[in-house]
């Protein structure tokens, strides 16, 4: 008897403490809301498979508890009770992944109108880069990284002179507007995740990879990285600031383009110096750094 | 080849003409068992100290062997778990724990838990200890490669573990030990820490090759007469799986750990690409990371139901004669074991979907993920099926039956929710994932395996463990373990993500901080409760109320040997010849609740056997 109470206890407090959860997802300021309804269903057909099975089971705890003497039914199959529920199952999955397919399709599917914007991670912080007015972003390599050209731009390409430098962990996005992030790192992999957003992809050295959303809320969102990428990954924390066109477009003309980045490069070697300290790690970092004297 | 067989036709005439008339009727008889094709294996017998119990052959004592180092390594990875709960319910309390040695104890656990607890408990200790017992065989096919294996798996327990005390310290790269950061400075443990984690995991590979052909081959080539594959108890079908799951897939791990550690000595790049450390170029160039996770993944997903197939069949038996009932669907049980394992080949990129390969392997391998949810869900049915109608002893091992059922159902659901692709993006990466594998890969098979262990005990022992004590441990584990990964769920719902040494001061994730420090303190507390565990085996080991033969009124061969514990060769005299299935429990007509598997048709001519 106190055995089957407990399990009952058990499930009835998951229940009650998924109604009253102090503890929810945190509000959606994206057009992904499609991805929030999806795990809805999924706790309402998870949810409803789990109570059944569980009271099933503790209605089997109470109903046939040990009795000296008693025989339990010899039935070794039941085919159509089998049958019956493996096309119930298979139902139930497939309600669940319908919908799944069809949000990640979207998910894939970045919209025309999207601005791109490029995601440059590093061990251990995030840095920008948009299109000018061409629209287009310049093609770009790790393996030309240098002082004079942070990105790797292909200097050859046309499209990447008026591309724009945001050299802060701080990244302004259009309300409203389809964003696709083209995410790169220069050292190891990490995530652009914003909890907000609901959406994220790893940034892979050696490729470029992408994921869009729609930011539909003002505000200012922290940017985590999700995927492990060394001793401070709990410390890459970036900002996002969502805002109207006013005030997004003040923001952008006191960015630098790589043209004026380059003129300015070239008469300013103070400056040069104090790019490559940046690039040398935030300096809170480097003590733990000096500690890793193996390899 | 045609004489041959004509031969053993002609003595299987012979043997039938014989018993027939021993039984003294014309009829044909009933209790005929194929003769055996091959003859008996030679043993050899140690006799010192040494070759008995340290360098030895007998199978039994190598899965002590490796139970005993198994849960070695498992104190190692719970004290490691205490203290990185430590950390995430009480930062700044405990000053030594820098981030760099969270990283490392994050990395150790996870791997020690994962292949050095686990799988070496389910295949090397179970696996050694019952294959030989419930096939009725003397011992494994190759008893010396078998001997090697443990000894190999246990350098590689030394490799691990004395890379706690090389100079910087263990890998602190993750138990996924994804590249490039593995073998980066900016990673703890980039040194010798890596290179020794995978010199150690090439070393259990190598060792859980020569074991796990020794249970494959005795599974298929020793069974005793009579013993079909289709009466094979599903601990043997569980196991059986795994074992050739894990001969697939443990050479993925075994390839892409020789291959980093090229990277790392010799400079190679097979999963470096070019990358710039501290404004410099380093000297490789052109390889993928996501090679390395394809490779990992296609170990690692196999690798939950290397540790989940023999977790699923052990629980059926052990459900089955506790409830003194017939496994429900027993074929039905069977080939979802092995349909489960078949697919696991073809899902592993489900843990890749935000990884940064191509996007349309997530259509794939959702579909493939969601279809894997049928057999197991399948498996569900049929457990809580045998219980209905059932004459169930709420004794421990139900107990921790019952316990594996509600984790296990628990962590499968919020799996359906990982494995859905569009669902898995705003979660992967977060708590609910941690929630979510602990809950499944943690908790339900560790409920098993204690269930297992009070269940076997007394086989191994010949002395019960006490019941007291048990349900003390099976309630402070349960409850305990579920109050802290029930919440975990909804902490990956606010965001926060996995793998944080300090969460910091971002809103949403100061909300948790209570649950936090909640966490932490059932964490202590279920720990805790181990040690009644451990005190209960001590104890019982000397003062535990003697078993007898058959206490659990089993069916299963193990329980049938002339010595308990059962002695070198396992079998006296003569092997046993099975009749019948291991699940003839309530058998109407017949005298007992319980038809044990060698009782011949002739004893209980009233049962109403069903399936034999």
């Amino acid at each position: 008897m106190f055995t089957g109470f407990v399990f009952l206890a058990v499930i009835i407090g998951s229940i009650i403490f998924h109604v009253w959860t102090p503890w929810w997802w945190t509000d959606i300021a994206s057009n992904w809301s499609a991805m929030d309804d999806t795990i809805i269903l999924s706790f309402w057909i998870g949810g409803g498979v789990f109570i059944l099975v569980c009271l099933f089971m503790v209605y089997c705890i109470f109903r046939y508890q040990y009795k000296e003497g008693r025989r339990s039914e010899y039935k070794p199959e039941d085919k159509k009770l089998e049958k019956g529920l493996t096309w119930l199952t298979t139902i139930g999955v497939v309600a669940l992944l319908a919908p799944g397919l069809v949000v990640w399709n979207n998910y894939i599917r970045v919209p025309d109108n999207a601005i791109h914007v490029e995601v440059m991670a590093w061990q251990w912080g995030w840095k920008y880069r948009l299109p000018g007015e061409d629209g287009k972003l310049g093609t770009s390599s790790n393996r030309i990284i240098s002082d004079d050209n942070p990105y790797g731009l292909n200097i050859d390409d046309p499209n990447g002179k008026d591309d724009v430098f945001v050299e802060s962990n701080e990244l302004h996005l259009l309300k409203n507007r389809p964003v696709k992030i083209l995410l790169r790192s220069i050292d190891v992999l990490h995530n652009f995740y914003v909890p907000q957003f609901r959406s994220k992809m790893d940034a892979v050295p050696g490729t470029i990879t992408y994921y869009w959303f729609e930011p539909n809320k003002n505000g200012d969102y922290e940017v985590l990285c999700a995927e492990y990428c060394g001793v401070a990954h709990y410390a890459m924390r970036g900002k996002v600031v969502v805002e109207n066109e006013d005030s997004y477009n003040k923001w952008l003309d006191e960015q630098e383009t790589f043209s004026s980045f380059t003129a300015k490069n070239r008469n300013n070697k103070l400056k040069e110096k104090k790019l490559v300290k940046i690039n040398n790690l935030s300096s809170q970092k480097n003590s733990i750094l000096r500690k890793q004297n193996v390899r | 080849m045609s004489d041959e067989l004509n031969i053993n036709k002609k003595k299987k005439n012979q043997i039938k003409t014989k018993s027939s008339t021993a039984s003294g009727r014309g009829e044909t008889d009933i209790d005929y068992v194929r003769p055996a094709e091959l003859p008996e294996q030679d043993l050899y017998h140690g006799h010192s100290f040494i070759t008995k119990w340290i360098f030895c052959q007998d199978a039994k004592v190598i899965g002590i062997q490796y139970t005993l180092t198994a849960v070695f390594t498992g104190v190692v990875g719970l004290i490691l778990s205490w203290m990185m709960r430590m950390q995430l319910g009480f930062p700044d309390l405990f000053p030594f724990l820098t981030a760099e040695t969270y990283y490392q104890m994050v990395t150790m656990h996870g791997m020690i838990m994962v292949v050095y607890l686990l799988t070496a408990l389910f295949l090397g200790g179970f696996g050694n200890y019952l294959i030989p017992l419930m096939v009725g065989a003397r011992d494994m096919v190759f008893p010396y490669a078998n001997m090697i294996s443990f000894w190999m798996f246990f350098v590689a327990v030394v490799v691990l573990m004395s890379s706690f005390f090389v100079p910087g310290g263990p890998t602190g790269s993750g138990w996924t030990l994804y590249p490039p950061q593995a073998i980066l400075e900016g990673t703890p443990g980039s040194g010798y820490g890596i290179l020794l984690m995978l010199i150690s995991l090439s070393l259990f590979v190598i060792g859980f090759t020569m074991g796990g052909l020794n249970y494959v081959i005795t599974i298929l080539q020793a069974r005793t007469r009579g013993m079909s594959l289709m009466r094979m108890p599903l601990t043997i079908w569980g196991i059986f799986t795994a074992t050739v799951l894990a001969l697939l897939a443990f050479p993925a791990l075994l390839v892409s750990s020789i291959m980093m550690t090229l990277d790392k000595v010799l400079g190679t790049s097979f999963f470096m690409p070019t990358i710039i450390k501290a404004g410099e170029a380093l000297s490789y160039d052109g390889g993928s990371p996501i090679l390395f996770q394809h490779l990992f993944w296609f170990f690692g997903h196999p690798e939950v139901y290397i540790v989940a197939l023999p977790a699923f069949g052990i629980v059926s038996d052990l459900i089955s004669v506790h409830s003194r009932k017939n496994i429900f669907g027993y074929r039905m049980m069977v080939w979802a074991i092995v349909g489960i394992g078949a697919l696991s080949f073809f899902v592993w990129a489900h843990h890749m979907y935000v990884s940064g390969m191509s996007p349309w392997f997530g259509f794939f391998f959702a579909t493939t993920t969601l279809i894997i949810a049928v057999p197991t869900a399948l498996k569900v049915y049929n457990w809580i099926l045998t219980l209905w109608r059932g004459n169930i002893r709420i004794n421990t091992v139900m107990l921790f039956c019952l316990g594996f059922i509600l984790t296990f159902v628990n962590g499968g659901i919020t799996g359906i929710f990982l494995g859905n692709v569009a669902v898995d993006v705003p979660l992967s990466d977060t708590y609910f994932v941690i929630a979510h594998f602990h809950m499944v890969m943690g908790i339900a098979p560790l409920m098993v395996i204690f269930g297992a262990i009070y269940h076997w005990f007394p086989l191994v022992t010949g002395r019960l463990l006490d019941e007291k004590l048990g349900k003390w441990h099976f309630w402070t584990t349960f409850l305990g373990a579920y109050s802290i990964y029930f919440p975990m769920h909804y902490l990956g719902f606010i965001g926060v993500p996995r793998r944080y040494f300090e969460m910091y001061d971002s809103p949403y994730m100061t909300s948790a901080i209570g649950m936090n420090e909640f966490i932490s303190v059932a964490a202590f507390i279920v720990g805790a409760a181990q040690f009644i565990f451990f005190y209960n085996l001590v104890k019982s080991l000397r003062l535990g109320k003697p078993a007898g033969k058959n206490p659990w009124q089993a069916n299963s061969l193990e329980w049938l040997t002339p010595d308990v514990p059962p002695t070198h060769g396992n079998w006296g005299e003569k092997l046993p010849v099975v009749h019948r299935w291991a699940y003839d429990y309530g058998v109407p007509g017949a005298k007992d609740d319980y038809i044990p598997q060698t009782t011949p048709p002739s004893e209980v001519r009233d049962a109403e056997v069903e399936k034999t």
